[in-house]
């Protein structure tokens, strides 16, 4: 059974159809990639994945149960442990420090544990950072503290969306690489970006248009590592 | 955690909280100062109405009862009289502290030396006591009839020896009879003569005019009425009355006990007369009732319009609050939505944004409750001359008014925090 499952998805506001009778299987462990333009749907489907929203037509099965189905409570339980949350702009809480920022998903999910929350820091390489307030830290470590802290419940799946979209090349590649890290620890990611560079890091690749999956995609040669064009 | 995020908020967004706190400490000062005023009030515009007179008037159970038959006030003793080696019990009964003041009357009927009538009243000016109690107390009619005007010489003053043959001469009788400070006039009563010098004309207004005001025992002289007196007129701080009060007025008798006990232990102007009544043998006391109902409408009106401010003042504060809350959500709407996000119940994150203006209305009123207490007295001080006693309950009311008129104020950003979707902020979508 997939971990993930889209059965004729439909989200329609008024005439517009965001999603169109999207079908989509994920797998435990897979590392899936979902592209497309602007409008194209992608954050829709993203919300619907995230437990943040519900589908207008169809059902999405998340390990066995589905989530079209649920009410806002259930759906919040749900996303607290199954999902991880990775955002383009971060969304550190600003007074809160690295390693309070991790320990802030432990909170809402069971206890805070400092020495854990330290090790989800050390996995991401920020473990010196860690008393550091967002304020202090780049771009690309702020990031990483987002990747820490949506790792720290260990939920089921790792759902990213535009990951690197706010990140200079460097800190993408560090990003990516610990995506890497994630999958072969045999994490489920899903990543929702418009960077061909970043989608073709994955094992498969959707492509969303007019809220339709156009194409799909299997890397033949996927390594999980970067290739920059330039 | 917990404590980590509101400290966080806290001073993160100090301007707002202290803005809130600010709100809520006008609301909380204008609710302490005229709560307190409202509560102290009572005593204070008793004690301004007592410059008008007696409250409550005492006289033997036979005279009220032909004064109730006929219609009639002030109609005379028919010859019964009441002790005056009672009068210290008045301020034995439950309410003692609330007699202000007192004064026993005694009316002589006698005549002066052309052969015209004249009642010599016998009374207290400033009569000294201490009672058991160990209190002491001036009564008598120079604070008792304060609106008295003198125009001449001055009040008869017991404790300057000034009593036995000193009398006052009320201003029309002065004027028929050319009488003057220093003079001396012969009244002759029933049972006596006595030689008078006069130390005071006084102006009352009324048939006082035409009466000789003497001592107490100089006037029982006249009729030998040696420890008898007509009627006693008590000054009290009371109640306004309400339905029990009226229904007890009626007949004490038709409360149950419970309704007993209340009536008895609040200082309506009935219970004190009937506590009167409990310690003057075979008296009755009754209210004037022109004064306590003026003094019932006075302080009525004036405590409604305190509440009133009060009520005003805290819908003012309720909308700041609201406003200002409303914008810190506002502001917050990422990190509120992230919260969600991540796991967060609608409870939790609700808990959250009100434990940090709770803990903003603790500070913002208890510094309200310190100014409210500082705009009390400057109150008392501008209107009644007096300070404001700080009442005990008033602390709890205002704490419990304070968290209502912060939750009330919540509300709206509560409503908006509850609405708020994570992936609305978080997606901006």
């Amino acid at each position: 059974m997939s971990l993930l499952e889209l059965k004729h998805i439909y989200k329609i506001y008024g005439d517009l159809h965001a999603l169109d009778n999207v079908n989509l299987k994920v797998e435990k462990g897979e590392w899936l990639a979902i592209m497309g333009p602007s409008g194209s749907g992608k954050s829709t489907m993203m919300n619907i994945i995230g437990c943040m929203d519900k589908p207008s037509k169809g059902e999405v099965i998340l390990d066995g149960v589905d989530i079209a189905k649920e009410n806002a409570k259930s759906l919040t339980t749900i996303r607290r442990d199954k999902i991880g949350l990775i955002f383009q702009q971060f969304h550190l809480v600003n007074y809160l420090t690295a390693i309070e920022n991790v320990m802030l998903a432990q909170y809402y999910h069971s206890i805070p544990d400092e020495k854990e929350a330290l090790e989800a820091l050390d996995r991401v390489g920020l473990k010196d950072r860690a008393r550091h307030l967002p304020s202090q830290l780049s771009g690309g470590e702020q990031q990483r503290v987002c990747v820490a802290r949506a790792l720290i419940n260990h939920p089921e799946i790792i759902l990213a969306d535009e990951p690197t979209g706010n990140l200079d090349d460097k800190n993408e590649e560090i990003v990516v690489e610990l995506f890497r890290k994630l999958h072969e620890d045999g994490t489920t990611l899903i990543v929702v970006t418009h960077d061909p560079e970043v989608a073709e890091v994955a094992q498969r690749m959707v492509v969303l248009r007019s809220g339709k999956i156009s194409r799909e995609t299997v890397n033949e040669h996927f390594t999980g590592h970067i290739r920059f064009d330039n | 955690m917990f404590i980590r995020m509101i400290g966080g908020t806290l001073f993160r967004q100090w301007k707002k909280m202290l803005m809130i706190a600010f709100t809520i400490a006008l609301g909380a000062s204008l609710a302490t100062a005229m709560l307190s005023v409202v509560l102290d009030v009572g005593d204070k515009v008793n004690q301004e109405l007592k410059t008008y007179g007696a409250n409550i008037t005492v006289v033997p159970k036979q005279a009220s009862v032909l004064n109730d038959l006929y219609d009639v006030e002030g109609g005379g003793s028919a010859g019964a009289y009441l002790k005056e080696e009672e009068l210290g019990k008045i301020k034995t009964i439950f309410w003692a502290f609330n007699i202000v003041d007192y004064a026993p009357f005694i009316n002589a009927n006698a005549t002066l030396d052309d052969g015209s009538d004249v009642t010599v009243v016998g009374s207290w000016f400033n009569h000294h006591m201490s009672l058991p109690t160990g209190e002491e107390l001036d009564a008598g009619i120079t604070s008792l009839r304060s609106w008295w005007e003198i125009k001449d010489g001055h009040w008869l003053d017991e404790q300057n020896g000034e009593d036995g043959n000193a009398c006052m001469v009320g201003s029309a009788l002065a004027e028929t009879r050319q009488l003057a400070q220093g003079d001396t006039i012969h009244v002759k009563g029933s049972a006596a003569d006595a030689d008078f010098t006069v130390v005071g004309v006084f102006e009352a207004g009324g048939e006082e005019d035409n009466q000789i005001f003497t001592s107490l025992d100089a006037a029982q002289a006249l009729d030998d009425l040696d420890g008898c007196i007509d009627s006693i007129e008590v000054s009290a701080l009371t109640t306004p009355d309400n339905e029990l009060a009226v229904k007890a007025a009626k007949d004490p008798k038709s409360l149950t006990i419970s309704q007993y006990e209340t009536w008895y232990c609040t200082a309506y102007v009935s219970s004190i007369c009937f506590q009167i009544q409990e310690v003057i043998t075979y008296s009755v006391a009754s209210p004037v009732r022109q004064v306590a109902d003026s003094e019932g409408a006075i302080l009525e009106k004036t405590q409604l319009l305190m509440l009133l401010i009060t009520l005003l003042s805290l819908i003012g504060a309720a909308l700041g609050i609201c406003n200002l809350v409303t914008a810190s959500v506002m502001e917050r709407s990422s990190e509120i939505g992230l919260m969600k996000a991540i796991g967060a119940y609608n409870g939790s994150v609700t808990g959250l944004v009100i434990t940090e203006i709770m803990i903003t209305a603790v500070f913002g009123g208890i510094a309200g409750f310190a100014a409210g207490f500082g705009f009390a007295q400057i109150i008392g001080r501008s209107v009644f001359g007096s300070a404001i006693t700080m009442r005990p309950m008033v602390i709890p009311i205002v704490a419990v008014l304070v968290a209502i008129v912060t939750l009330i104020g919540c509300i709206p950003a509560i409503r908006m925090l509850l609405r708020l979707e994570p992936a609305e902020v978080l997606h901006g979508r």
